[in-house]
Formats: C-alpha cells, sequence, structure tokens
C-alpha cells in the first residue's frame, strides 16, 4: 500500500504569499482556533493522557521500586528473550525488503503487482492469527507436530514460535519503506557502474546501499519497534512460561494481571521510551529531508 | 519499459526467488494452514464455526467498532491532518510527531494505558462515570482503544494530499465568492474523498483484527464483550482448532477484501494525482 511519490520532499506546507493567517478564502479566525483547539484536545485526550497515565503509574512509588521492577529475575528474562527475538527477527526481514524491492522496483515481471500486494499481507491479518497459523503447524496437534516431537524439537512455546510468529508480523516494514524508494530512484548509477565492468555485488553494496541507507534505517528501527511491541502474534505461540518464554508485553500483560500495576506501568514506561526514539528519529529524518514523507505508512 | 530479459541490472532470479520463497513459507503457507484447519470438518464444519451465535457475536462486536472507530477517525484525522498542514500554532511540530506514537506503542502498553486512563478510580474514568458513561469493561472502551491504535492511519494517508492540494484553486474559489464552507464542500473535499476512503479501509482492517490494546479494556465476556481475535484464542486454547481456523477465516475474508479495497482505491488516488 504504497503511493510511490518522487521527489516528495515538501515538509510542511508553506505559508502562502499573502500570509498564511489571511489567506484568500481562508476559514476566518474563529474556525482556525476551534479546529486546532479540537485537534489538540483530541490528541491529548486520546494519546497524551494514557501515556502520561502509564508513567505517573510506573513513578508513583518511587524511583527505587521503578527499578527494582525492572530488575526482576522475571523482566530481565522478559527483555533478554525479546532482544534476541528481535536480533534475529531484523537481519531475516531486512534481507527480504533489499531482496524485493530489489525486485519490485528495477524489474517488470509478471505477478509482480499480486507480489507488492502480498507484501501487505502481514499488516491486515490479525496478530493473533498469524501466531495461531504457526500453532497449526508446529504445534503438538499441527502438521509437523508429531515429527518435531519425535526429533525433539520445540517450536512452539519456545524460542523458534516466537521469531516466526515475530517475523511474520514485522515482514512489510523494511519493503514498505525500500520499495517506493528504491523505485524513486532511477538505475542510472548502478547501469553506468556496471557497464564499467563492476561485479553485480559490488554495485549493490556501493552504490545501491548508499542510496537507500536512510530509508533502510528508518524501516530497521520501524521492525525493530514492532517486534518488540508485539503481543497478540506472540501471545499464541509463547505459553506464556513466566522466566521463560515471555516478552516484555507479555510479562506485562501478566504483572497487570496479578495486579502489580506499578511493575506493569514500569516495564512499559521501557516499551514506551523505545516508541518515543522511533517518533523522534522519524521526525529528525524527515526535516532533514532524509527521508520523504510519502504517503505510506 | 524495461523487462528482466532486457534489463543489465543483474540479480532478478537471486532477488525474486529469495523474496518470493520467504514471503511464502512464513506468510503464505502459514495462512493456507488455517484455511485448511477451517475446511478440515468440511464446508458445513466451516460454515457452522463462522455462523455459530458466539462467533457471529464476536464478528458483529468487531465490525461495528471497528466500523464506529474508523468514522470517528476518518473525521478526526481529517482535522488534524489539515490543522497540522494548514495553519501555524504553538506546538505544531509535536502535534505532528504524536500522530506516529500510536502506530509504534506495543498494543499491550496501549491497553493498560487505556486501562489507566478509563477505569473508575482514575481521573477521566470518574469524570465520565459521574455523567453515566462508562468507558472501561465495556464496548465504548472496545471502540476507545480502536480509535487510538487506528487514528495514524487516517491522518496520514489524507496528511500528503492536504499537502498537495493546489490552493490557488481555493484561492479561485474565494475570488469567485465561495465562502470557506462552499469551497471546502466542493473544491477540497472531493479532492481529499479518496484518501479519506482509504484511511478509513486501513483504519477498519487495523482495528477488526487488534487485539492487544483491547483485551485489557474489555470485559471480555463471552457472548457479549468478546471481540473475534479473543474468540479465535480461546478456541485455541479448547484445542477447538477448526473452530478457532473458521472464526480466523471470517477475518482474513475480511481482511483480503479491504486489501483489494485499499489498493484499487490507491490507483485511483495516484490517477487523481497525475491529472
Amino acid at each position: 500500500m504504497t503511493v510511490a511519490t518522487t521527489q516528495h520532499e515538501s515538509s510542511l506546507a508553506p505559508p502562502s504569499p499573502s500570509g498564511d493567517q489571511r489567506a484568500i478564502g481562508g476559514a476566518p479566525w474563529v474556525v482556525r482556533c476551534l479546529l486546532i483547539s479540537v485537534a489538540v484536545v483530541f490528541l491529548s485526550i486520546m494519546i497524551v493522557l494514557p501515556l502520561a497515565a502509564v508513567l505517573f503509574e510506573a513513578f508513583r512509588s518511587g524511583l527505587p521500586t521503578f527499578i527494582r521492577a525492572l530488575r526482576s529475575p522475571d523482566a530481565v528474562a522478559a527483555v533478554r528473550l525479546t532482544a534476541i527475538t528481535t536480533a534475529i527477527v531484523l537481519p531475516l526481514n531486512v534481507l527480504f525488503g533489499v531482496a524485493a524491492a530489489w525486485s519490485i522496483a528495477k524489474f517488470e515481471w509478471r505477478g509482480k503487482t499480486i507480489f507488492t500486494t502480498l507484501i501487505d499481507l502481514p499488516f491486515t491479518v490479525s496478530p493473533v492469527i498469524a501466531g495461531m497459523s504457526f500453532v497449526l503447524l508446529f504445534g503438538a496437534r499441527g502438521w509437523f507436530g508429531p515429527w518435531l516431537a519425535s526429533m525433539d524439537i520445540k517450536i512452539i512455546f519456545a524460542l523458534p514460535g516466537i521469531v516466526l510468529a515475530t517475523a511474520f508480523v514485522t515482514v512489510p516494514f523494511v519493503a514498505r519503506e525500500l520499495i517506493p524508494l528504491m523505485e524513486s530512484q532511477t538505475g542510472q548509477e548502478e547501469e553506468a557502474a556496471l557497464s564499467l565492468g563492476a561485479s553485480g555485488w559490488s554495485t549493490f553494496f556501493r552504490i545501491t546501499l548508499p542510496n537507500i541507507k536512510w530509508g533502510l534505517i528508518y524501516g530497521c528501527i520501524l521492525c525493530a519497534a514492532r517486534s518488540i511491541g508485539e503481543f497478540g502474534a506472540v501471545s499464541v505461540v509463547s505459553g506464556h512460561i513466566g522466566g521463560q518464554t515471555e516478552t516484555v508485553p507479555l510479562h506485562v500483560e501478566t504483572l497487570f494481571g496479578e495486579y502489580k500495576f506499578g511493575a506493569a506501568a514500569s516495564l512499559s514506561t521501557l516499551l514506551i521510551a523505545f516508541t518515543l526514539f522511533t517518533v523522534v528519529i522519524r521526525h529528525l529524518l524527515q526535516s532533514r529531508k532524509l527521508l520523504a514523507r510519502s504517503g505510506h505508512i | 519499459m524495461r523487462t528482466s530479459r532486457t534489463n543489465i541490472l543483474p540479480g532478478f532470479g537471486l532477488a525474486t526467488g529469495y523474496a518470493i520463497t520467504y514471503l511464502g513459507l512464513l506468510v503464505l503457507i502459514p495462512l493456507a494452514a488455517v484455511v485448511a484447519m477451517a475446511s478440515s470438518r468440511g464446508l458445513d464444519g466451516l460454515w457452522e464455526s463462522m455462523t455459530n451465535r458466539r462467533s457471529l457475536t464476536a464478528y458483529r462486536l468487531s465490525v461495528f467498532s471497528a466500523l464506529a472507530a474508523a468514522t470517528v477517525n476518518a473525521f478526526f484525522g481529517v482535522v488534524i491532518a489539515w490543522v497540522i498542514v494548514r495553519y501555524r500554532f504553538p506546538g505544531r511540530k509535536i502535534v505532528d510527531a504524536l500522530i506516529d506514537l500510536p502506530l509504534a506503542l506495543p498494543t499491550a502498553v496501549a491497553g493498560i494505558a487505556l486501562t489507566a486512563v478509563y477505569s473508575k478510580e482514575a481521573w477521566l474514568g470518574s469524570l465520565l462515570d459521574r455523567m453515566g458513561i462508562t468507558v472501561a469493561y465495556t464496548n465504548l472502551g472496545v471502540a476507545v482503544a480502536m480509535v487510538l491504535v487506528s487514528l495514524p492511519f487516517t491522518v496520514r494517508t489524507v496528511q500528503p494530499v492536504i499537502e498537495d492540494l493546489d490552493q490557488e484553486i481555493e484561492e479561485a474559489a474565494a475570488s469567485l465568492g465561495a465562502t470557506s464552507g462552499t469551497t471546502f464542500r466542493r473544491v477540497i473535499f472531493p479532492a481529499l474523498l479518496p484518501a479519506l476512503l482509504t484511511g478509513f479501509a486501513l483504519s477498519f482492517a487495523k482495528s477488526v483484527g487488534e487485539y492487544g490494546s483491547i483485551i485489557f479494556i474489555s470485559s471480555n465476556i463471552p457472548g457479549s464483550t468478546e471481540i473475534a481475535p479473543l474468540l479465535i484464542m480461546t478456541r485455541l486454547e479448547e484445542f477447538n482448532y477448526p473452530g478457532a481456523a473458521g472464526v480466523a477465516v471470517g477475518l482474513l475474508i475480511l481482511s483480503l477484501s479491504l486489501l483489494l479495497v485499499v489498493n484499487t482505491l490507491q490507483a485511483w488516488m495516484r490517477r487523481g494525482a497525475r491529472a
């Protein structure tokens, strides 16, 4: 679902020549104020307030309690599991994203449109269905269940299952950043390099990669953010075994269910911090025009 | 047009082969397994798991809440996008950045955050309670959660279109005597419509399958406040795999349809942009 807008470099629209507050035909001042207020109040209630409530809950009993919540053995195990999962999922999906973008942006082939649409499939599929599909394949009663059991391989209720579920839901992220980016770049530099005798790989690493650098970086950050925060899909495959197969979001749920709201909020603060990091980076990259603000999410 | 035969760029086979294989193994085959499991008791079994009373109630809740949420987001999304693009006010850049938050925010965090705000003991929750509005543990809470997680979809789809609007046309309309209301109705809104519909569809698609942010604020009572993804989860835990897959197939059909709708809309948008 990408709107391939080439050269779409506008940051926010510049004021019209006559001064934006008095543009010809613009809405009267009162209407503007009303609209701005509506927008700000809506966002404050919908987004700012909930996050503030979590932070408040996290630090309500003071900093030492906050830190203690983060250092509990189960929390540490959850962070470690989340980190390992993301470390595995990220390169896999980056590889896919680059390959898919190269194939889609630089070549014409039959079925390309269908393939491009299919890449967006994980985006529209409920995370629970994603997780469930792997349970159906690899669970104890799944297609491969008996075979896996006989080989003593655990996929569901173990790391491999969590990796698969997380990879499923984060597949589109890098690809969706790279495809419009590479589509808007002509292949001329690559073609020039090739005609000068460079090998395919050399061309890729020394010309293509630097050109897509920022899109790639941002895609990685998005992929990592989603992978860290994924809940529904992992919830299905993980088995929720505290200290072993709980990722950070899953552990937050467990704490919440045990009425340990402070601890749940403390762990959530970690996640919120990473989310804010993602948002800030996006804005930095976009305001420096390193990232085109195109029509896709 | 460069075809793979005349293109001198290398790597077509490798890139395409790898990409298709990866997607096939990771995404397509698992989803096929869902469909296969759903049909394992035959078409009758599939129909039963999709249309029994509990499934229908769950579908109804998920779909109608998602529709409501998408509508709310369509309205506020346009307002927010418009305000960000066209007006200057302190904190505008922060507002612009805020929109991205729900996208990157883990759904579990969104879930407990909403509970922290709307439960009866909380500031806003008690305020609303005195007005007779209960959000936590009701279907209203489900809709609120959906609004939160799918808001960025409408704003970010409409925003580039507003940025691209040719203000000269609006100024021309004004110089011909149109009020700003008329200008909006007849000049701006039609230009926004494809993007708005796309945003609506994306918002809806995201909301209907949403799980993590909803289960905290919903009371999750089977047969009344149980969303479809939760029903799938429950069936899985009962080892009723065909039942779970049946409900899932309903959602998958919805997903695929929405995917097609969105792609068509975006093709329409692209054609409009070129015009």
